[in-house]
C-alpha cells in the first residue's frame, strides 16, 4: 500500500481533506508536522493547500525553510513523488523544485469555485490515472495563483510537455493558461486546483480522485535508490 | 561592531502585471487626482544589523535578499545601508 506524507505547516488548512482522498484512494496516509526531521518512511509526498505561515513575505517563501523541507527536497532529489497543492504548489515554486512564480491572480479577487482544466500529462505519478485531453472539474481556491515564469522556463515546459494540467478558461492570468507543472524528472508536481475537494461522487464532483488513485497505483514511482 | 539601520525596497519586476499596482491607481484615479499612471506596490524592509563596516553590511544584505527577502523570479530589490548608529 502506497504510504503518504502531509505535511502540515503552521496555516496550512487542507492537510485533512489531502489525507482523507488519499485514503479514499486506498493510500495509508499521515500528517507530518513542519518541524519533524523526517518523512516517516512515506512513498509520496504532499504539500497541501492554506495559508503557511499566514503568507508571510510571499505565499511559501517561509514555510520553504521550515525543517522538513530538507527531508522533502532529498525525497524529490532521489526521484521519488512530491506533490503541491494550491500553496504546496507555492513553496515547491519558493523551494526552487518547481521553476516559476504564483503571483497574485490578475482579476485582483481571490478566485474560488469550480474551473475546468485539460490533462496534457498522464506520466506523472499523479495523472496516470487519467488520459491525455481528459477535461476535468476542480475547485480552485487561490487569491495568488497566476503562475509565471520567464520565457525560456515557459518555453522549456513547452517543449518538454512538463505543462500537467492547463486551464480552460483561466480563472487567473496564468502565462499560457498553466494550471501545474513538473519538474524536469517528473516526480515533482506543483497544481493550483485542489482535487482533494472533488473526490466524492456524491458530491457531484470526483474528477480529482484520480489523483490520489494513480498514487495509489504506484505508477511511475521510481523503486530503489536512497531517500 | 558598529550597527547599521539597513532599508530594503522589494518591487515587483517591471515586465510583470501588478494588480494590486492597478487597483491602487483606479482607486486614486476614482477619488479624483487625474493622470495618475504606472502605480506599481512593493514593500519596505528595515532591519539593523551589526557588522564590521558598511560593505560587510551591505553585502549581507543583499545575501538575505537573495535567499529569503525577494522572490528572484518576480521581484527586484535595493539595498540601502545607513550611516552607522
Amino acid at each position: 500500500m502506497t504510504r503518504v506524507a502531509v505535511i502540515r505547516f503552521p496555516g496550512s488548512n487542507c492537510d485533512m481533506d489531502t489525507v482523507r482522498a488519499a485514503r479514499l484512494a486506498g493510500c495509508e496516509a499521515e500528517l507530518v508536522w513542519h518541524r519533524d526531521s523526517d518523512l516517516g518512511g512515506a512513498d509520496v509526498v504532499i504539500l497541501p493547500g492554506g495559508f503557511a505561515y499566514g503568507d508571510y513575505l510571499r505565499a511559501g517563501a517561509i514555510a520553504r525553510f521550515s525543517p522538513i523541507m530538507a527531508a522533502v527536497v532529498r525525497h524529490a532529489n532521489s526521484g521519488a513523488p512530491v506533490l503541491g497543492i494550491c500553496n504546496g504548489f507555492q513553496v515547491l515554486c519558493e523551494a526552487g523544485l518547481l521553476p516559476g512564480a504564483l503571483m497574485r491572480n490578475a482579476e485582483q479577487r481571490f478566485v474560488s469555485r469550480p474551473v475546468v482544466v485539460r490533462v496534457e500529462n498522464t506520466t506523472t505519478p499523479f495523472t496516470t490515472a487519467y488520459q491525455n485531453g481528459d477535461k476535468l472539474v476542480v475547485p480552485v481556491a487561490h487569491g495568488e495563483g497566476r503562475y509565471v515564469a520567464s520565457d525560456d522556463a515557459v518555453q522549456e515546459l513547452e517543449d518538454n510537455g512538463r505543462v500537467v494540467l492547463r486551464y480552460v478558461e483561466n480563472p487567473n492570468g496564468s502565462v499560457q493558461d498553466i494550471a501545474a507543472v513538473a519538474n524536469p524528472a517528473g516526480n515533482v508536481v506543483g497544481m493550483m486546483p485542489h482535487p482533494e475537494r472533488a473526490v466524492d461522487s456524491a458530491s457531484g464532483q470526483a474528477d480529482g480522485l484520480p489523483v490520489f488513485e494513480s498514487i495509489a497505483s504506484g505508477a511511475g514511482l521510481i523503486t530503489g535508490g536512497t531517500r | 561592531m558598529p550597527r547599521y539601520r539597513v532599508k530594503v525596497r522589494v518591487m515587483p519586476r517591471p515586465t510583470l502585471l501588478d494588480p494590486q499596482g492597478q487597483a491602487v491607481e483606479h482607486a486614486l484615479t476614482n477619488l479624483g487626482f487625474r493622470d495618475v499612471s504606472g502605480v506599481r506596490v512593493g514593500k519596505a524592509l528595515t532591519f539593523e544589523i551589526d557588522r564590521d563596516d558598511v560593505g560587510t553590511a551591505e553585502t549581507d544584505a543583499r545575501a538575505m535578499c537573495e535567499r529569503l527577502l525577494a522572490n528572484p523570479v518576480t521581484e527586484d530589490f535595493i539595498v540601502t545601508v545607513g550611516e552607522e548608529l
